[in-house]
């Protein structure tokens, strides 16, 4: 394999060619914030909270480094105000959403509590468990539907009522950690009525149900 | 079975026997065929002609065919009538008789069916002095108007196919590639990236299999010159298309063509089997030993699978959503092979500039975008459709000129260029000439060419509204600053419209944009913020009356403006009394009308229907509802109208 040697927060760093930025990263130490990064997994690159600026020449530019490739000579900053910039908002988004994620890194990012609007349902879509299920498993119980601001996970109860009861493995995965009472409510259910359609993973009653346990 | 075309010889003579069967002097009616024109009953028209003729026994030969769109669909049915080119616009079925009888047999010209200028009321009988034509220069698009598109011979007529015989015949890949660089052909689905460059990538990838694509996925809402071109030309694009394979040395190319529209599918089969039949595609192509096959396939219906990867993942049959695509798609596209997409205008202009040649073809457009573009001209404009303008052309040109001007003699406010993540462009620059690279200084974009037209009565923020709910709809959801950010765009955009905005919201959506522009995974989202920061930056005043003094300037959203009915205009002729849907407006003959502000509901009846010469109701925003007037009874001034 290939070496590449490369700059990363401006220590020299030597690469396989074929590695992430991430990974390169994190095998001198630097280490780069992630959610929907997952060492078993093919990386996804939809949380982005792993962007970094990378410079060539006079360009530079935001990329997620857990799917941009090392290259010879490229510039990485993980740190650089830019960088922070984003992690704040996008730290910001995902607490809308699930309220206390990643605690110790929006302290870090100073993130802001109070502009934006809450609307906790929880499930940031960063499809850990629905790529899990199927890539380690091969089980293919929860998957996406829906597009844009609509897009939802969703459970297959014909599947799930026969595989997920002496599975529960994505019940550490899902770093909201709501997985649980959503099995709970559900899966029972499935057994009485295994349809193919799909069923949303998080009603209102497993939401309240979480929501109460928590508080 | 027609013969199979072998060198630049047999398709010479081919394009001889076909001209020398046509009569230049024949009278001929050409019917656009277009998607515009057929919803307004061309295919109604067309057989209308065929069987008056017959009818009323025209001893002249008549030909009629049905054509390609003109690309002023706004007045369609639109027909030309050849040799003398005498064009009618809003053609009925009813009109035919009469145009067979006056026109055909007499040359009689109809006054009625031709264009009226608006302003100045002036006719123009032939298309060319159309003033929305005149000023056009249809390099790529003008063709559709000669050929019907299921006949590849109308085509070989005019020329087709000949670009394609002699980069096969006369140069090698090599020399199409220097060709299409000296010509510098920029992508026109959007990005503007050079073609031979993109082109460059995928010959140089080693592999055996690469393959060529031509996207016609085409979701910009109003914007629909792809589906035009596809429709009406889809040779061009073909032959586009097997000289790009040639040069970069795919065998296999894929048209990709979205779900709704079904005539460009349909069309492009056609020009396919047509195709093989001459041995314009197939084995072995005019003996040159390169052979290439084209498929089409079926979009998936989303905008977002006109994205490159989306839509590399659409033809291998997986979910059309965007990947990370560090590794470009020219290097490791479908199935992971060198893959070459290219925007249906791109592929189209590629004949031009092998027929014609890269000199000449750079004579036309700016410094840095050569050639033509496409644009679709749709919103407050006199004359709508499709324009095509060499590169360089000044909006003010586009919308004054070839657009005649402002619907109603209404002030322009901006235009939206780019599609929904594109940006509204203010009057100030009005004389910005259009290209890849000055819209993009000021915010803007030339994108696709969709541009939309808004005077004095479009509400900017409503505007900005409008293309965020388009794209949270459209994102596919994956990656967080698109979909969240979008979310919250379109909340806070929500308040400000209903009144509820807060002082601090337009800090909030400034700096949600520089991170949704910055993080996002693909180019959906990477553009989005557009159509809020040129808002934003252009029309500020008009947030703020939105958020600090709960006023609509522009008397667009409902939730801030009331209507009112002035008691000293009011004649109380009862119209709107009987009119409003939900009872809302009280008085009697003789007796002022009341509107109940609590009960009005906005919808605008009142306002539609007062006669506009007592003109009673209006729009109030950012004031209170003055009380309902203590006298009641209508003062009748003497000589007044009832
Ligand atoms: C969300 C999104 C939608 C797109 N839709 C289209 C489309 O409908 N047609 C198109 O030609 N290009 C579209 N593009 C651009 C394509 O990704 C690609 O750049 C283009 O087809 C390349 O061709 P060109 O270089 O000839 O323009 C879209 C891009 C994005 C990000
Ligand atoms: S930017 Fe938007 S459309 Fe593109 S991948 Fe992200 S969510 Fe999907
Ligand atoms: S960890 Fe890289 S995008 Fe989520």
């Amino acid at each position: 394999m290939k070496q590449v040697t490369m700059s990363i927060d401006g220590k020299e760093v030597k690469a396989k060619e074929g590695m992430t930025i991430l990974q390169a990263a994190m095998e001198v130490g630097i280490k780069i914030p992630t959610l929907c990064y997952d060492d078993r997994l093919a990386s996804y690159g939809a949380c982005r909270l792993c962007s970094v600026e990378i410079k060539k020449g006079e360009r530079s530019r935001i990329v997620a480094s857990c799917v941009y490739p090392v290259e010879e000579g490229l510039v990485v900053e993980t740190e650089s105000p830019r960088v922070q910039k984003i992690r704040k908002v996008i730290l910001e988004l995902l607490r809308a959403r699930s309220p206390g994620l990643k605690e110790e890194l929006a302290e870090r990012y100073e993130v802001d509590k109070t502009r934006l609007d809450r609307d906790a349902t929880f499930c940031i879509l960063c499809g850990l468990c629905v790529r899990y299920c199927a890539e380690v498993k091969g089980a293919n119980v929860l998957g996406f539907v829906g597009r844009g601001t609509e897009r939802q996970v969703v459970f297959f109860p014909d599947i799930a009522f026969k595989t997920c009861p002496t599975c529960k493995e994505c019940f550490n995965i899902c770093p909201t950690g709501v997985i649980p009472s959503d099995f709970a409510v559900n899966v029972p259910r499935f057994e009485k009525q295994p349809t193919v359609f799909p069923v949303r993973l998080r009603d209102e009653q497993n939401l309240r149900e979480f929501i109460k346990k928590i508080e | 079975m027609a013969k199979r075309i072998g060198s630049l010889d047999d398709m010479e003579q081919l394009r001889k026997r076909i001209v020398s069967g046509i009569d230049p002097n024949k009278t001929m009616v050409t019917i656009c065929g277009g998607t515009g024109c057929q919803a307004y009953g061309s295919d109604k028209v067309f057989q209308a002609f065929t069987e008056e003729v017959k009818r009323q026994g025209v001893d002249v030969e008549v030909g009629v065919k049905a054509t390609g769109c003109h690309g002023f669909c706004e007045r369609g049915v639109v027909i030309v009538i050849l040799p003398e080119e005498i064009c009618y616009l809003r053609v009925r079925v009813e009109d035919v008789p009469e145009i067979v009888s006056e026109t055909l047999v007499q040359h009689k010209v109809i006054e009625r069916l031709t264009y009226e200028d608006p302003q100045t009321g002036e006719k123009s009988v032939k298309e060319s002095d159309i003033p929305f034509y005149k000023h056009q220069s249809r390099i790529v698009f003008g063709k559709n108007r000669f050929i019907d598109p299921k006949s590849i011979d109308d085509y070989i007529a005019i020329g087709g196919y000949e670009a394609l015989a002699k980069a096969l015949c006369q140069m090698t890949p090599e020399q199409v590639m220097d060709e299409v660089k000296k010509a510098n052909i920029r992508g026109r689905g959007g990005g503007g990236f050079p073609a031979a460059v993109k082109w460059q990538t995928t010959r140089s990838s080693p592999s055996d299999v690469k393959y060529v694509i031509v996207n016609c996925d085409e979701g910009d809402p109003g914007a629909y010159m792809d589906r035009s071109l596809m429709e009406g030309n889809p040779h061009s694009v073909l032959e586009g298309l097997t000289i790009g394979a040639y040069a970069i040395g795919a065998h296999k190319g894929f048209v990709y063509v979205r779900q709704e529209y079904p005539l460009a599918t349909e069309n492009t089969i056609c020009a396919i089997e047509k195709a093989e039949e001459y041995g314009f595609l197939g084995k072995n192509i005019m003996n040159s030993g390169f052979d290439f096959t084209v498929e089409v396939e079926r979009g998936a219906g989303a905008f977002v699978s006109g994205e490159s990867s989306a839509l590399m993942s659409a033809i291998e049959g997986r979910v059309g959503e965007p990947r990370p695509k560090y590794i470009r798609t020219s290097v490791s596209g479908i199935w992971g092979k060198p893959s070459n997409l290219n925007n249906v205008e791109t592929w189209a202009n590629v004949p031009l500039v092998i027929s014609k040649g890269a000199d000449w073809y750079t004579s036309i457009g700016t410094e840095g975008s050569k050639g033509t573009k496409i644009f679709s001209l749709v919103g407050k404009v006199n004359n709508t459709g499709l324009v095509e303008v060499p590169m360089g052309t000044t909006l003010r040109e586009i919308i004054y000129d070839i657009g005649g001007g402002i619907l109603n003699g209404k002030k322009f406010k901006a235009v939206q260029t780019g599609g929904p993540s594109g940006g509204c462009i203010p009057e100030q620059f009005l004389d910005k000439p259009v290209d890849f690279d000055e819209l993009s200084k000021v915010g803007a974009m030339m994108g696709s060419g969709g541009m939309i037209v808004m005077d004095e009565d479009n509400c900017m923020v409503d505007v900005a509204r409008y293309f965020v709910n388009f794209l949270s709809d459209e994102s596919c959801g994956k990656c967080v600053p698109c979909r969240e950010g979008l979310r919250h765009y379109h909340k806070i955009l929500e308040r400000i419209v209903s009144g509820e905005g807060r002082e601090s919201d337009i800090e909030l959506l400034q700096d949600l944009s520089d991170v949704i522009k910055d993080a996002s995974l693909c180019a959906l989202g990477q553009t989005a913020p557009n159509p809020v920061l040129t808002t934003i930056q252009y029309f500020r005043d008009e947030y703020e009356a939105h958020i600090k003094e709960r006023r609509c300037p522009a008397k667009v959203c409902k939730d801030l403006i009331s209507f009112y009915i002035e008691p000293d205009k009011c004649k109380a002729c009862m119209i709107c009394l009987r009119n409003c849907p939900v009872g809302a407006i009280s008085g009697d003959k003789g007796l002022i009308h009341v509107i109940d502000q609590g009960k009005c509901t906005k919808c605008g009846t009142c306002l539609d229907l007062c006669p506009t010469r007592f003109n009673a109701v209006t729009k109030l925003s950012g004031e209170p509802v003055p009380p309902p007037p203590l006298k009641r009874e209508v003062t009748r001034e003497k000589g007044s109208e009832q």
